[in-house]
């Protein structure tokens, strides 16, 4: 394939232009732009204050196009589904039903835009619309044709019908002229009645024709003769039918015996008198010159080219289109400069494909029409394989510029990801990359994010994902939301901060946040050695409140033994059980007593190593020997009881 | 592609860096005025600036941000021969009604004697660690080990790479296979000290920093570098601004098990361009790195894509149209034209496009042109309040259905 050679398109920035740099940052669907001077040494001088924001094409920030994006991604999604394994034979008439739906969705956000166009005050506005409207156009044209033409594949026969179909449904100025005369008051006096009989013939369509003919045969009884011999000519007009039994042949062999006829007419004279009826035969007859004469009623070469393989050459073969193609370019343009719509229909008949798909990326704004017809024409296996450097093919280079473009949509993003699915070689790094970009602005969004993540197992995304928002309900203080978020990032480390939170708090304001959270921990408590902690802690609040009086001491005394229990906590969970420790009848057996005077004594030796430093107030020092004090009374109080009551016991 | 709006940045000197956050939300700007202003994008795309601060005692060359699983982390390099890291601390509550935010000062590293000229975090799997790099030609790395503490870092490894260095780029890649990496450039310009470009690969065993390359071809200075996503390859891609746009491909050797050394690499050209006709400034690639700017001398950023046969082709170009906006605050006043002119080159961003239209624009058909019949019929308009699923109370609709032998009617688009 040829490169062709664009220039690259300019944007102006409203920044000095020479002697300045432009400093640059790229973002998810911009870049920013700001003067500046790059040389640093020479760094001197303010620029313009500004800093200009860069957006790509606005194309999907238009809501009504946003419909096409939306609905042509269920007719995306549906088209992957359709299995590989089907004949091809079977699958035809499903992707000829899948390219007609992708054109419904086109032509209806069409007339959408059509109507906001008209209804439009902003009348800048009003030409950004039909500007669209024309583009969308000019699309569903070309899809239209790569539908015949290659989806479709219609065989000699039928490709012309499916050609006339193409023409006529692009043509529609003919049927608003045809109304303006129909509802005048006496049609056939009506200035643009030939025009629009003309028009019919050109696009074969002949029983209309006939039906506009007799109005004004009424008109010119003395002509009843002529007209009568015409509408016979045009209703003896063979069309071949395809879901007959007749053979192509037979077709020839019939329209052959009715061309003679023409061109017998023709040589009797049989029109002479008549110069709007002469002309019809000689459209019939295929003569170019007569069909070239109505220029402005064909409006383009490719209805020209139709029209002259209707009356020359209706079993035209597919190989054969290429050649009257350029043939009926070239005669029907006078000038050779051709506008790339042009060449992409020619691209088009002569089969080349991928000079069709180039050049629309080229000519076109937006990736949603190559990419969309480019996979629709990979699964009917017409595309041979280019291959990227990194193994990627055209198709997928097309799916992923278009989903790219999505992904900067602040909710289109969403319908990218199936895109992103459906693209083997790059799709998932490609998601990867851009999801973790999507901004986590609430926590629904947040888990949104999450459960495409998750369904892909895309762990690290995952991972990151609940870290970030941890950490940012951790600097808003929302402890049990970062705790929560930390447990499914699996941050062990992390969980372990927000703990250590969750208890610094407690032993501030002697009540824990987030109960409903903490007491749910299940397994997930595992995670790190001080959450364990900070679950069991609970736990035991929870024994104690219940007045699980001997369950909460047995639970205490383990935090501590089991080293579970940070030792810096260990004060707190002894003075926890000072008043299990005062109650009426004895909690604490004399063993577990004795475990508990152990770790007091423990924390105390290994306090008393430590040189108390001169700036700490001597108060707090005070409180704690006080609070040692009146530990070591209670635990020997109860160690007495607990010996006479075990002593009692076994007695 | 269009200018969508201008900012009012209000910096009383030259901007030297802009930077977006990680999520795009956020942007920081520096300037010679020796601060840094970090504005929020609001719901409707507006930017405010929500912190304006004076950062340093010279000019700050570069600002940027650390990932947010490290919180909302600024750092900053300047001429005052410093780096800064900026930490946002949430506020009281009247600061937020105000739209400020607050950011304090968690640390100054001053260990290198000249002008710091970048600073770049490292990827985020490796921590939170920052790389300066500085004039005297000593890179520094960095790292807090408490990310909840980021008053304290520690200097890790101190690199000297004997050319005063202007740029570094770590090689974003994540892959087991891959041992963390940074390029670093300088800006040198005597052609005789060799390659100016350096590539750097961390060794587990020694647990140093080793020199894995040099970029013998690039001997001119060199302003900038970027590693590009990974996106799962073996090989690296990476891009320098020297006096042209390079762009390199770094293939890693098959490692000998017994070698201790860095990882050999093979170097190959991908791309060069000299479209800027004299110095390149900047080189930056977009998130999936499809497409890659670059800034230069002629004033112009350029937009780098390659097709799908590999091949790189400018497709966009940005312009100073030597229109200045002046003024120091508010909308400026040429916003209007701005857009105006916006819409001939709408799709450059998309790497191919044409400046030109498609299709002749609606409001001036040719009568009897060759566009002429894609005018969509008045009736369309007409009928519009009609009910459109029904031929008969719309003509044209027929138009579409008519009945044909071999065109199926269209499915009924409405219906969706």
């Amino acid at each position: 394939m040829e490169e062709v050679d664009v220039e690259p398109a300019v944007t102006n920035i409203p920044a000095a232009g020479r002697g300045k740099h432009l400093g640059f940052a790229w973002g998810p669907g911009d870049i920013l732009v700001y003067e500046t001077h790059l040389k640093p040494k020479e760094a001197k001088g303010p620029g313009s204050p500004f800093i200009h924001e860069v957006q790509k094409d606005e194309d999907i920030y238009s809501p009504i196009l946003r419909k096409l994006f939306n609905e042509s991604h269920h007719i995306f999604v549906g088209l992957q589904t359709i299995r590989d394994d089907l004949p091809s034979k079977n699958k035809k008439p499903q992707f000829v039903s899948v390219s007609k739906n992708y054109r419904s969705v086109i032509r209806a956000c069409m007339e959408e835009l059509q109507q906001v166009a008209v209804s439009s005050q902003d009348s800048q506005k009003a030409s950004q619309y039909e500007n669209q409207v024309s583009i969308l156009l000019a699309i569903e044209l070309i899809w239209n044709l790569c539908e015949v033409l290659f989806i479709d594949a219609a065989p000699a026969g039928s490709l012309l019908l499916h050609l006339l179909d193409w023409v006529r449904l692009h043509k529609t100025d003919d049927d608003v002229k045809m109304r303006d005369v129909l509802q005048s008051e006496s049609p056939a006096a009506h200035h643009s009645y030939w025009d629009v009989v003309v028009s019919y013939v050109l696009q074969g369509r002949l029983e209309e024709t006939r039906q506009m003919l007799v109005k004004q045969a009424n008109l010119q009884p003395a002509a009843k003769k002529m007209y009568r011999l015409m509408d016979t000519l045009l209703s003896k007009m063979p069309f071949y039918n395809p879901s007959g039994n007749q053979t192509l042949t037979e077709f020839d062999v019939k329209w052959r015996h009715w061309h003679e006829e023409i061109d017998r007419c023709l040589q009797d004279n049989s029109f002479a008198s008549n110069q709007h009826l002469e002309t019809i035969c000689k459209i019939l007859s295929g003569d170019v010159d007569t069909i070239l004469e109505h220029k402005n009623l064909l409006s383009s070469w490719y209805h020209f080219l139709v029209t002259r393989l209707l009356y020359l050459h209706p079993t035209v073969k597919p190989t054969e289109l290429h050649f009257y193609a350029q043939t009926s370019l070239s005669m029907f343009l006078e000038t050779s400069v051709t506008e790339p719509l042009d060449s992409i229909l020619l691209a088009a008949f002569e089969f080349d494909i991928h000079q069709v798909i180039k050049d629309c990326s080229i000519a076109l704004s937006n990736w949603w029409f190559v990419a969309h017809l480019t996979d629709l024409l990979d699964h009917c296996n017409l595309l041979t394989s280019h291959n990227l450097h990194f193994g990627s093919n055209l198709r997928e280079f097309l799916l992923l510029e278009y989903a790219s473009g999505l992904f900067t949509h602040h909710s289109l993003w969403q319908l990218a990801v199936d895109y992103f699915d459906h693209c083997p070689e790059f799709g998932r790094v490609y998601l990867e990359l851009q999801i973790e970009r999507v901004p986590l602005d609430t926590e629904r969004k947040a888990l949104k994010v999450l459960r495409i993540c998750e369904q892909r197992q895309m762990s690290e995304q995952v991972r990151s994902i609940c870290k970030i928002m941890a950490m940012r309900a951790l600097r808003n203080n929302r402890l049990g939301s970062a705790l929560s978020w930390s447990i499914r990032a699996k941050d062990a480390a992390f969980a372990t901060l927000i703990s250590e939170r969750f208890l610094q708090d407690y032993c501030t304001k002697g009540t824990f946040s987030d109960l409903d959270l903490i007491d749910n921990l299940g397994p997930a408590m595992l995670l790190s050695d001080r959450l364990t902690f900070l679950g069991k802690y609970r736990e035991f609040h929870k024994l104690y409140g219940e007045k699980r009086f001997a369950d909460a001491a047995k639970l205490l005394l383990s935090l501590m033994t089991a080293k579970i229990a940070p030792r810096s906590f260990w004060m707190t969970l002894l003075t926890d059980a000072l008043p299990l420790l005062e109650q009426k009848e004895v909690i604490f057996s004399a063993n577990q007593t004795y475990e508990l005077m152990y770790c007091l004594e423990e924390l105390t030796s290994s306090l008393n190593k430590t040189v108390p430093s001169p700036d700490q107030p001597m108060q707090d020092d005070e409180i704690e020997v006080t609070k040692v004090e009146l530990l070591r009374l209670a635990l020997a109080r109860n160690l007495a009881m607990a010996i006479v009551k075990e002593g009692t016991v076994e007695a | 592609m269009f200018v969508a709006r201008s900012i009012a940045a209000d910096h009383k000197d030259l901007i030297h860096d802009v930077s977006y956050d990680f999520h795009g939300r956020r942007m920081a700007t520096c300037s010679s005025d020796q601060s840094v202003k970090v504005w929020d994008k609001s719901e409707n795309g507006e930017w405010h600036c929500t912190a304006s601060w004076k950062t340093h005692s010279g000019s700050v060359w570069r600002v940027t941000w650390a990932h947010p699983e490290f919180g909302q982390v600024l750092a900053s390099c300047s001429f005052d021969r410093t780096a800064a890291v900026w930490e946002e601390i949430v506020g009281e509550s009247n600061d937020k009604q105000r739209g400020q935010s607050h950011w304090i000062k968690r640390t100054t590293l001053v260990d290198s004697r000249t002008s710091v000229t970048d600073v770049k975090f490292a990827p985020k799997h490796m921590g939170l660690m920052l790389t300066t790099c500085s004039a005297d030609g000593v890179v520094r790395i960095y790292e807090a080990p408490d990310v909840m503490n980021l008053s304290q870092w520690s200097l890790q490894h101190e690199i000297s790479c004997k050319l005063s260095c202007s740029c570094i780029s770590w090689n974003p890649s994540s892959s087991r296979a891959h041992p963390p990496m940074f390029a670093v450039g300088s800006d040198d310009s005597n052609i005789g000290y060799g390659g100016k470009v350096q590539i750097y690969e961390y060794n587990e065993n020694t647990r140093k920093y080793a020199k894995a390359e040099t970029l013998m071809t690039v001997t001119d200075a060199v302003h900038d570098i970027a590693f590009a996503p990974n996106l799962g390859r073996s090989f690296h891609v990476l891009a320098i601004a020297t006096k042209d746009v390079r762009i390199f491909k770094l293939v890693p050797l098959r490692k000998e098990s017994t070698s201790s050394g860095p990882t050999k690499l093979e170097v190959q050209i991908v791309a060069q361009f000299d479209n800027h006709n004299s110095q390149v400034w900047r080189v930056s690639w977009n998130i999936t790195s499809t497409l890659l700017a670059s800034s230069g001398d002629d004033g112009c950023v350029r937009l780098w894509k390659a097709n799908y046969m590999d091949n790189w082709k400018c497709t966009g170009i940005l312009k100073g149209d030597g229109s200045a906006l002046t003024g120091s605050s508010g909308q400026p006043t040429a916003m209007s034209t701005v857009v105006g002119s916006s819409l001939q080159s709408q799709s450059a961003f998309n790497g191919m496009s044409a400046g030109r239209y498609f299709f002749p624009s609606l409001d001036s058909p040719r009568v009897g042109s060759r566009y002429g019949h894609l005018l969509p019929p008045p009736s369309l308009i007409d009928n519009c309040e009609a009910e459109p699923i029904q031929p008969q109370a719309q003509p044209q609709v027929q138009i579409y259905r008519r009945p044909s032998r071999a065109l199926l009617p269209l499915p009924e688009a409405e219906g969706h």
